[in-house]
């Protein structure tokens, strides 16, 4: 059971980068990623809704299938992450403005993210219990965290050095995720679930 | 206002492709784009969504309170992505299971919302309609179009027609997707600048 639980983990992080290899939350990881500071705002905002809609989305996946009717999964799930992110940013107002200021518009832009309604969807597809839900969503935040950090940083360097006329912008920037996505292929093996 | 109908279906083809010039919709884009036929089939399941809610949301824009618009933008996308859903996996059951989880994750792709808000809450129907096939289109051409580099290169044939013998297997995985468009990018910038310098020189 905790092995279980270790390798989903890391699977969710290393293996099945969200990022790098399901192509999930491509978006604020071009967006986003020019500065580290804003990549690490980003990035605990985004972990945070992963692991609130994973356990709220789970929950009523269970109403869903109990009344029969799994096919409104999509709408139901993409409305209760919308919700998820208005109160978020709601309740951090209140409670954190700090933190409310220094993530700005990066909370809205959440419900548009793919990877958290593609974590919601997955959850559901593997059938995971509970708990799996939660470390998987854990595993997808700090995955996708690794990754928007790890760009940015690269991205900070790659200001200062000459890139031709038209590799400028966002080319330069996928063939950057392109090599950082091959680096991960590396990890690919480590665990077999 | 005054852009003719010709040139609101075309604008999105070339003018203002969603993938090289306004970058928006890159998951699908990369994850989808393995081979010609996959890309062509995600292009096409997003153009039907994009042209559909582009006409319905243009028919209740008057209806819609400002404030709650986004949500119900949202509702009425993932209804027909729900719809699409459904028929694919009743008719074309492989391509269905193939694409996976990005037919249900159309409803997140910023091309579908961003025209949403743009056009179709502030035009007609008709030309609602023509602007999200357009889109679609446009869509669907660079998708076929890097879905056709990738297969070539990666599996030496193009719509699983059998071109050459060279493989480079890297090309269908995850990093090959990354590089194809950002080569294809860079390709298209080169072609802009080139185009703009003799302008230039004129002046």
């Amino acid at each position: 059971m905790a092995t279980r639980l270790v390798f989903i983990f890391l699977s969710a992080i290393l293996i099945n980068n969200f990022v790098l290899s399901r192509f999930l939350g491509i978006c604020p990881f071009l967006g986003v990623s020019k500065k580290t500071d804003t990549a690490v705002g980003m990035s605990i905002a985004v972990t945070f809704v992963m692991i609130m809609a994973s356990i709220i989305t789970w929950l009523l996946n269970i109403a869903l299938d109990a009344l029969g009717i799994p096919f409104l999964r999509t709408i139901v799930f993409i409305l209760i992450i919308a919700t998820l992110v208005q109160f978020v940013e709601i309740f951090l107002k209140k409670a954190s403005p700090s933190l409310y200021d220094a993530l700005g518009i990066f909370l809205p832009l959440i419900t548009t993210n793919c990877a958290i309604l593609g974590l919601a969807l997955l959850n559901v597809q593997q059938n995971y219990t509970l708990l799996e839900t939660i470390v998987n969503a854990a595993g997808a935040g700090l995955g996708f965290a690794l990754a928007l950090i790890l760009f940015s940083t690269i991205r900070e360097r790659m200001e200062l050095s000459g890139v031709p006329e038209p590799f400028k912008g966002t080319a330069i920037a996928l063939i950057t995720a392109g090599l950082l996505s091959m680096a991960f292929m590396g990890f690919q093996g480590l665990v077999k679930l | 206002m005054a852009e003719s109908k010709f040139k609101v279906l075309t604008n999105g083809i070339f003018k203002q492709n969603p993938i090289f010039i306004q970058v928006l919709g890159m998951c699908p884009t990369l994850a989808t784009t393995t081979s010609a036929e996959n890309g062509l089939g995600m292009g096409l399941a997003t153009t039907a969504v994009l042209a559909m809610s582009n006409i319905t949301i243009s028919l209740v824009r008057n209806f819609i309170p400002d404030k709650i618009r986004i949500p119900s933008y949202i509702v009425i996308i993932a209804s027909f992505v729900t719809m699409i859903d459904m028929l694919m996996h009743g008719f074309i059951y492989d391509l269905w299971k193939t694409l996976g989880l990005f037919i249900p994750l159309i409803v997140v792709n910023c091309i579908i919302l961003g025209r949403a808000e743009a056009f179709a809450s502030k035009n007609g129907v008709f030309r609602s309609f023509l602007d999200g096939l357009g889109m679609g289109l446009g869509f669907t051409a660079s998708l076929v179009l890097l879905g056709s580099v990738r297969e070539f290169l990666g599996n030496g044939s193009i719509f699983n027609y059998h071109l050459s013998d060279v493989k480079m297997f890297a090309m269908i995985l995850p990093p090959g997707a990354f590089i194809a468009l950002g080569m294809l990018a860079a390709f298209f910038n080169y072609l802009g600048i080139k185009r703009s310098k003799p302008k230039k020189a004129a002046k």
